[in-house]
């Protein structure tokens, strides 16, 4: 009998659609795979067996009764801790809110029960979604599936982990600075982050409110294509939704595979995303085969400079902190979460005393600078030249694309480094962003999958399209997907390393 | 010796020049808050049980997303037309950040460099007919914040064992309405800043886009007092009087920061610049946080909303509709029906303006619509704590005036035919037929009772023969008392002088 948690998203939903198995024996197999392994990769903080199993159960008796629309029903799913759960334990990672049960349920959430998806729990992320090794979470630092002494990327690592341990098929991410790409570059899956607007963030918890996008995490583009078909479209209660047209995601991922879509391609290259310090020369030698690939199927690659990205990183953390510091102040003991009443404190005491043990140091650290960055005195210098760089990030796109037809990088400059090797040096963990970060100052959607290996870790290949030509990206991707393959002979994630089960 | 708190109103007056400047919060009435779609409970639901009227968004729970009222924004594009104000092309939101227990977000959302509506200038007239024109700087969009109940003896923060937060007035759309500093008041100034919020008030009732009623916080004023030397160009040290919830605590709190500030002034002490609290019961102010150093709210633009653009149409449609402005509407009103100032200022008080309107539009007399409303009406009113309008409509006490303008009753009957119309029992036409309330018409009825009444009272008979016709009156009485009320009190003095005279 097949492992049904070794099928993608569309394999198995394919069977579904056959009736060779249900949704609540492949929400079982994919439970029982999360208690065999989530022991040493740690990717969920909350697995909601009973509901994932009503929710496959009610998958199966629509399916029966023929009331099945969403090419997805009955594919059960992990959703990031920072999307918002009606009843289900929702902490963003943080221990200030350990233990609140939301009232509602994200924009997302809606969209994946509508659509016959179990949720089979919440995953791990660094905390309020900062940081790139999810080593921030206030609940502990999730392993990678390909090394466990790894960092499975950050902030989505539990989403990433998940989905390269086969404990679900398929999940959610947020992606602020590159949150759901590099944990997908890392761990050898596929990550997008949509068109700014492209998604609903109502229920997300918010980090930075103008970066934040909701984007899938899966083993294959067109398995993320099908999750971006289920979660995309306009929403009135988010203002920033974009009431555009979006196509088909899922046939434009189909197209990929299945017609010579590379051909013509005009690509380019910028190079402050592709070399300089900091890039793994196994990274380089990933990404320039990948490139050939692409002349081979013949595209043609043009290496371009976008001066404006070398202040990308620095604007980024700027931005990001200044919205972290307002976005993070309501966890003030007052509603909901942790609160922490030293003896004889008044209000602010209280709410002093909440936040110096619900928040980690990275919170900390990035309201500190958000604070400053804001303050009179500063605004013009910090916050408001940094609004000036984003502007130029998105002129400077702008023109890259009046010439080409996507922009390519190396998803991250480097693969998964140890555990702990980063904690004591932030800067050296914000670098690490420094080729995911452009595309979210731009409001531009970007899509990462593996490319191969480099000392037996993955490695990731980055396209960006301009805003809206998500679908583009879809296209692109799963052609050079489907190329790869061929090469590899099998998809990367098929040769992660067996996990021990715990 | 001590020196005096105060100094002498108008030897203030004599060395100092007041100058003003004023801030109206306006709540908006509209169906749902100004950021989510929970009730408003400005109006009826003001008093609805605490933490009722709300939503995951009025709580600012995370992930929450805020979404604008179109019907506050036209409310606030009405506002700013009567104004007489600009409406911007293009207004955005900011967020301004501070910590407080009743604000869900800690930071509260507003305009800030863009408002709705700028630069405008609204006609004052003071009592005895003096215009002012007050400048506005700026008429800017906002949410309220929650309430707080202190519990303790006190009632106050300070020494409290605990505080209770009702979030329902959390999100209820605010208009702020800015003065530029007015000049030129002089000794009316107390008076000045009244008549202003009093015109405010008259405006926003005029337009429907809110209740009002200062003694519900529908509006509040804060009040900006600074007083320079005679002579001097250089504007003085100002102070802000907080909250201050009637228009003659406006009046007392102006008139008595100018003889503070005199008074400290004349002793050499500077002004600190503070928030003040005004105390109803002692008519004094006091000192309340300093604003020295300034608080930094970290203004930055709301990443959560988009601009807002109105269209050029919609503003010119809502301006076409305007209403007659309030003060140009009793101007001409007053002419009209020649009612002395304190009689017209009476009606205006008790928000009676429309009513009176109404009654003389539906055919009656202003002095007998005025008699009526400000009369009966409003005793009744008082006695069952409703407004008058709440008890009969204009056009049934047109009706009722038309009854006693044409005979058929007389004003004591028509207070009976009134109680009737009150009770239910129909149209003041039908009241009197069914009670049979129509004054007795009959001569002959009305001479045998003349002719009884005088003979029983020879004395009086004697006087009127001897040319004191006022002593009438008591005949009239004992006439009245006999026909049961339901005689006309002219007609019967008539016939009582033909009757003396036979």
């Amino acid at each position: 009998m097949t492992d049904l948690t070794k099928l993608t998203a569309a394999e198995l939903a394919q069977r579904l659609t056959a009736g060779e198995t249900t949704s609540v024996e492949a929400t079982q197999a994919h439970l029982d795979r999360i208690t065999a392994v989530d022991g040493v990769v740690h990717a969920y903080l909350t697995v909601d067996a009973e509901g994932a199993l009503q929710q496959a159960e009610a998958a199966d008796a629509a399916r029966a009764a023929g009331d099945t629309t969403s090419p997805l029903a009955g594919v059960p799913i992990a959703v990031k801790d920072n999307l918002v759960t009606r009843g289900l334990e929702t902490t963003a990672g943080s221990r200030i809110l350990e233990g609140w049960q939301p009232p509602y349920d994200a924009h997302v959430i809606e969209r994946l029960r509508a659509a016959g998806m179990p949720i089979l729990g919440k995953t791990n992320m660094d905390e309020f979604a900062m940081g790139s090794s999810t080593e921030t979470s206030g609940f502990g630092a999730t392993n990678n599936p390909w090394g466990l002494d790894r960092i499975p990327g950050g902030s989505g690592g539990g989403s990433a982990a998940a989905v390269a341990a086969f404990e679900a098929p398929i999940a959610l991410g947020t992606d602020t600075g590159g949150s759901v790409r590099q944990p997908a570059s890392v761990t050898g899956t596929v990550g997008v982050k949509p068109t700014y607007g492209g998604v609903s963030r109502y229920g997300a918890i918010a980090m930075a409110s103008s970066l934040d996008q909701i984007g899938p995490a899966a083993r294959t583009v067109l398995d993320a294509a099908l999750l971006h078909d289920v979660i995309g479209g306009h929403d009135v209660r988010d203002q920033t939704s974009m009431t555009h047209d979006w196509p088909s995601f899922a046939s434009a991922a189909q197209a990929g595979l299945e017609s010579d879509a590379v051909a013509g391609l005009r690509v380019g290259v910028p190079r402050q995303l592709a070399e300089g310090e900091g890039f793994e020369a196994g990274v380089r030698e990933r990404f320039q085969e990948a490139l050939d690939v692409l002349t081979a199927r013949g595209a043609t690659i043009t290496w371009i400079d976008l001066d404006t990205l070398d202040y990308a990183v620095a604007a980024y953390y700027l931005l990001m902190p200044a919205e972290v510091s307002s976005n993070l102040a309501r966890y003030d003991s007052v509603r909901y979460g942790l609160r922490v009443t030293p003896e004889g404190a008044n209000v602010e005491q209280v709410m002093s005393a909440t936040r110096a043990a619900g928040f980690g140091d990275e919170a900390k650290r990035r309201i500190l600078l958000g604070t400053y960055a804001l303050s009179s005195g500063y605004y013009d210098a910090y916050y408001g030249s940094a609004q000036k760089v984003r502007t130029l990030v998105q002129g400077d796109f702008d023109r890259a694309f009046g010439e080409v037809d996507v922009l390519v990088a190396p998803t991250s400059p480097t693969v998964a480094w140890k555990l702990g090797e980063r904690l004591d040096d932030p800067t050296a963990m914000y670098v690490a962003d420094i080729t995911t970060i452009p595309a979210n100052l731009a409001g531009i959607p970007a899509l990462s999958l593996p490319m191969g290996l480099s000392e037996g870790l993955p490695v990731g290949f980055q396209f960006m399209a301009p805003a809206r030509e998500d679908a583009r990206l879809y296209k692109v991707g799963a052609a050079l997907e489907a190329a790869l393959n061929e090469q590899w002979g099998s998809p990367l994630y098929a040769q992660a390393p067996e996990l021990k089960e715990a | 010796m001590a020196k005096p708190e105060l100094m002498d109103f108008d030897a203030a007056l004599e060395k100092y020049e007041p100058v003003i400047g004023l801030e109206v919060h306006v709540e908006l009435s509209t169906k749902t808050k100004m950021f989510s779609p929970a009730p408003n409970p400005s109006g009826d639901e003001h008093d609805a049980e605490p933490n009722t009227q709300i939503g995951p968004v009025d709580l600012g729970l995370p992930g929450t997303l805020p979404v604008v009222n179109e019907e506050a924004v036209r409310y606030s594009i009405q506002l700013g037309l009567a104004l007489g104000c600009s409406i911007a092309e293009e207004s955005s939101f900011a967020r301004k950040n501070y910590y407080y227990p009743d604000s869900p977000r800690n930071y509260q959302i507003s305009q800030y460099d863009d408002p709705i509506a700028f630069e405008g200038e609204v006609e004052v007239e003071l009592e005895d007919g003096t215009v002012f024109q007050v400048p506005i700087e700026r008429a800017h969009m906002e949410d309220d914040a929650g309430k707080l109940t202190h519990m303790g003896s006190t009632g106050r923060i300070q020494g409290a064992s605990s505080s209770l937060v009702d979030y329902n007035r959390a999100g209820v759309p605010l208009v702020e309405i800015v003065t530029k500093p007015i000049f030129g008041g002089e000794a009316r100034t107390p008076e000045l800043a009244a008549a202003y919020v009093s015109t405010i008030r008259d405006i926003a009732r005029s337009l429907g886009v809110s209740y009002a009623r200062m003694e519900r916080g529908n509006l509040r004023c804060d009040a900006n007092v600074s007083l320079r030397p005679r002579g001097e160009e250089k504007l003085g040290t100002r102070t802000e009087t907080k909250n201050i919830n009637s228009f003659r605590s406006i009046e007392r709190a102006v008139r008595y920061e100018i003889q503070r500030q005199a008074a400290l002034l004349d002793q050499g002490t500077a002004i600190t610049q503070e928030t003040r609290h005004w105390h109803e019961d002692t008519g004094r102010t006091s000192s309340g946080r300093p604003k020295s150093d300034a608080d930094d709210y970290r203004y930055f633009p709301e990443p959560d909303l988009m601009p807002l653009r109105p269209s050029r149409e919609l503003v010119e449609e809502l301006r076409a509709a305007l209403p007659e402005q309030p003060v140009l509407r009793r101007r001409r009103l007053r002419g009209e029906w020649e009612f002395s100032g304190q009689v017209f200022q009476d009606i205006v008080n008790g928000g009676l303006l429309d009513a009176v309107d109404e009654t003389v539009k539906a055919g009656a007399a202003p002095q007998g619509a005025r008699k009526w409303w400000l009369g009966e009406l409003s005793r009744l009113a008082n006695e069952q704590g409703v407004h008058p309008t709440a008890l009969a409509t204009p056009q049934q006490v047109a009706e009722l005036e038309a009854l006693i303008a044409d005979g058929t009753v007389n004003d004591k009957l028509a207070r009976q035919v009134l109680e009737g119309v009150l009770a239910g029992e129909g149209s003041p036409r039908e009241v009197v037929d069914a009670r049979g309330l129509a004054v007795v018409s009959d001569d002959g009825a009305l001479i045998a009772a003349i002719d009884e009444a005088l003979a029983a009272q020879p004395d009086v008979l004697a006087k009127i023969q001897d040319g004191k016709v006022q002593a009438a009156g008591a005949v009239i009485g004992a006439v009245m008392k006999a026909m049961g009320g339901q005689a006309d009190a002219k007609r019967v003095r008539e016939l009582i002088l033909e009757r003396a005279q036979a």
